[in-house]
């Protein structure tokens, strides 16, 4: 079924394997995880292995990938966050690599199931809460009390603020699934409407420039939503970071 | 007729998974008898993805822009000890330039005050030599005057001896003659 848009989200047990009635089979999300991870990890160290001081164009791109999320971090959470350098720096790599496997047609994208992008944002939500707490206590609450707020309006904000920071991992997961999965969605509808036009006569062959110039374009905007949305997971994990580390605003 | 055919497709796929899906009917991303599988896949291959990061990778990387930094700081540095070697060294060959500058105006001075000395020197003993033969020259002449002198008086007498002769035509004596000539002369 060529015009099936939810088709590519399905899974397949490649290797079944079933533990104590858990299921934990390989399956193509699991292969691609694999791939995700080792393709990553042998660049990264593929690349560095000159060890150049004058780097060479893939040493740059890992230098840059390097620099780039050690300077998010740092502009958020200070030097303190560098702490968390290697999570924020596996969580990026492993989101945008991901999302640019799903690129490639035929291929499965990790991160458009929820329960990947809800684990992922339930592992900051919990770094965040044991280093808050394990870092200043009760102290941490003060981040739901914010300063300058008139006692008349406190028990509101707290709540407001309270119920902000539970909704976190729900944003936090959904963004980056909902984004992945409706740009392959609309991706993959508009290639479909390419086929069904095409076989309307020499009207629907030409009326087909249509959808297929905005499958080109709709391309290219998920290539920048793939980069965009890994961007915007790290970006949030830093600030929630910097929560963890300074609950009383900087 | 773009949505009918959407539709179509749309609808199709929901029958489309009743047949393939692993569970009936379910939207695959919130299929939960996928969920244990993904869940185990994702703990084991981001565990090691984490750990990879922070052993292997990132301290790599980290170091290559440590020793790039170092280096460059470094090579700053040497360039500017380089520079302070090049002002130090334009310094001191401006000051031996000036030096020898200096140097050469006193040989010039010393060469043109000897060479002064030598010429008034030189002058002053062709002065001498001048004036000696000039002196030389005067005594001369003042002999040769006294002899001419002395060769007139002889010739005057001869000749007043002679007139007197002729006109008196007696003989005078060369006494009587001399008294009269220096009477008269005097």
């Amino acid at each position: 079924m060529a015009n099936d848009p939810i088709h590519q989200f399905q899974i397949t047990k490649l290797l079944p394997l079933d533990v104590n009635g858990v299921d934990l089979s390989f399956t193509n999300s699991s292969m691609f995880m694999v791939a995700t991870v080792v393709l990553t990890s042998v660049f990264l160290l593929w690349s560095t292995g000159g060890r150049g001081l004058v780097p060479s164009r893939s040493q740059s791109l890992s230098e840059i990938a390097y620099e780039f999320v050690a300077g998010m971090l740092r502009d958020s959470a200070g030097s303190q966050g560098m702490k968390f350098f290697p999570f924020v720096f596996s969580l990026f790599m492993f989101i945008l690599v991901a999302n640019m496997f799903g690129m490639f047609p035929y291929f499965f994208t990790v991160t458009s199931h929820v329960i990947i992008t809800v684990a992922l944002a339930l592992a900051v939500f919990l770094t965040v809460l044991i280093v808050g707490f394990g870092k200043h206590g009760f102290g941490f609450l003060k981040l739901f009390v914010p300063s300058g707020v008139p006692i008349a309006i406190m028990p509101l904000v707290v709540a407001i603020e309270v119920i902000s920071f539970i909704a976190r991992p729900i944003s936090h997961s959904v963004r980056l699934f909902a984004n992945m999965l409706a740009g392959h969605i609309t991706l993959k509808v508009f290639a479909g409407f390419i086929v069904s036009m095409s076989t309307m006569g020499a009207v629907g062959v030409v009326g087909s420039l249509l959808p297929f110039a905005m499958t080109v374009g709709l391309t290219a905007l998920e290539f920048l939503v793939a980069f965009l949305q890994a961007y915007v997971f790290t970006m949030l994990t830093c600030m929630y970071i910097n929560d963890a580390l300074h609950p009383g605003g900087h | 007729m773009f949505i009918s055919t959407a539709y179509a497709a749309t609808t199709e796929a929901a029958k489309h998974g009743a047949e393939h899906g692993e569970k009936s009917g379910v939207f695959p991303p919130f299929d939960p008898s996928t969920f244990s599988s993904q869940l185990v896949w994702l703990a084991i291959t981001f565990g090691f993805f984490y750990f990879f990061m922070a052993r292997v990778a990132l301290p790599r990387i980290g170091n290559i822009l440590e020793d790039r930094r170092d280096r460059i700081s470094q090579d700053l540095v040497e360039a500017q000890r380089l520079k302070e070697e090049t002002d130090a060294s334009i310094a001191a060959y401006e000051q031996e330039l000036s030096e020898a500058r200096h140097k050469a105006h006193v040989i010039g001075g010393e060469a043109n005050d000897k060479a002064r000395a030598v010429t008034d020197s030189e002058r002053e003993k062709v002065e001498a030599e001048l004036a000696e033969s000039l002196e030389e020259a005067e005594t001369r002449i003042g002999n040769i005057r006294d002899a001419a002198m002395a060769e007139v008086e002889v010739i005057a007498s001869d000749t007043a001896e002679a007139i007197v002769n002729q006109l008196i035509g007696g003989k005078t004596t060369r006494a009587e003659l001399a008294k009269a000539i220096s009477l008269a002369s005097r």
